[in-house]
């Protein structure tokens, strides 16, 4: 079996078995599944009403952004270095804001999706890399500030190397898999 | 550094516009994406209702616990500082597991948890110790089989198949959490922080 039938395979199977274990397990466990859900099931409208202002803030700065040409300055200038991991120049404001703010990427990924389309490569590309890291600045800030902790150490380096791994891991495998 | 990427984006966008001459266009793209932005988030409801349904089913099962048994392998061998019956070990491995099945905000109580716990261990109130150190690498790499979030705004945003990258993001993630660890295991073996202590 090669990678891409794997990824493909797991990618099938992930969603439906999980709901198939979690429904089985709960039964199993005498859990009632039904008024449960509702229950959890609430929270949904809030949070999604939460989402609004972060999305109306980036998106119509990304759209200002790229409307304007300004994008298209941007990545004239880095278009050497993006070259070498393929990445399009319409991410880079995504790979800048990942380790920032999680609510902010997230609506510069719901963005790109919503101009180029979900199904794109390049709204796939967003997708993974949305999915692929935490927000690293909002992990040590809440963390280390929980238990006040002021020397962090090499914390941020690893957050962010590892951040930089994710990102390009996600620009080449989906170059690999959706193309 | 939100605030400073935020206003830059929107000045830099606004003097370009203005020196291409199609300054025009600047206030109705304000309009148009912010109505957009609203859009999706309506359209979010739908798919998050289900999704924090199913979690909720999944929270109150205890299948976390299966979770659980699984990576304590794993967690005996990232915290190698930390008792194995410590109750910081039993909230980081609850953190790992919350985090692992998308319940990103069922993690993060945890988390703090397991910052306390960890450090009644610290000789140093003010420094990070070496666990705490991996035990954030872990979670800035955040381990995560299902995003849900992504997939319910694919679905918003009218993806035809929307788990379809939950493939390419399990390779990625694993890519970026075996770095993380992978460079913790580095920085705590040769001291490397030493010279390059920062402060938050």
């Amino acid at each position: 079996m090669d990678i891409y039938s794997l990824v493909n395979a797991i990618t099938l199977w992930v969603v439906p078995g999980l709901i198939l274990f979690a429904l089985l397990y709960a039964s199993y466990r005498r859990v009632k599944v039904f008024d449960t859900f509702v229950e959890g099931a609430k929270e949904g409208f809030n949070m999604s009403i939460r989402l609004i202002p972060f999305l109306v803030g980036m998106i119509v700065a990304i759209g200002l952004f790229r409307e304007s040409g300004a994008m298209e300055l941007l990545s004239r200038l880095f278009i050497p270095i993006l070259n070498i991991i393929g990445m399009p120049p319409d991410l880079l404001p995504l790979a800048v804001m990942r380790p920032v703010s999680g609510s902010s990427a997230l609506a510069i990924t719901t963005e790109i999706m919503n101009t180029y389309g979900p199904d794109s490569l390049i709204g796939r590309m967003a997708a993974t890399m949305q999915g692929s890291t935490d927000t690293t600045l909002f992990v040590l800030t809440v963390y280390f500030g929980a238990v006040g902790i002021k020397k962090t150490r090499y914390a941020l380096n690893v957050g962010l190397l590892a951040d930089a791994a994710g990102l390009i891991t996600a620009v080449l495998v989906c170059r690999v898999v959706f193309s | 550094m939100v605030n400073l990427l935020w206003a830059g984006m929107i000045v830099s966008a606004i003097i370009i516009a203005g020196i291409n001459g199609n300054i025009g266009t600047v206030t109705q793209t304000i309009f148009s994406s912010a109505e957009k932005a609203v859009g999706i988030a309506f359209s979010l409801i739908s798919i998050m209702t289900f999704w924090l349904g199913i979690m909720k089913v999944i929270e109150k099962s205890g299948f976390i616990n299966v979770v659980i048994f699984f990576l304590k392998p794993l967690a005996y061998w990232l915290f190698p500082g930390v008792p194995r019956n410590h109750q910081a070990m039993n909230a980081m491995l609850m953190n790992m597991s919350a985090n692992l099945l998308g319940m990103g905000n069922a993690a993060t109580p945890f988390g703090i948890k397991a910052m306390d716990e960890l450090q009644k261990l610290n000789p140093h109130p003010d420094t990070a110790t070496d666990d705490m150190c991996t035990f954030l690498a872990i979670n800035t790499a955040s381990l995560t089989l299902i995003p849900t979030t992504i997939i319910a705004i694919r679905t918003a945003t009218g993806a035809q198949n929307p788990t379809d990258i939950i493939g390419t993001t399990i390779v990625a993630t694993l890519c970026s959490t075996m770095t993380a660890v992978f460079c913790d295991r580095i920085y705590r073996r040769y001291n490397l922080w030493k010279n390059n202590s920062r402060n938050l």
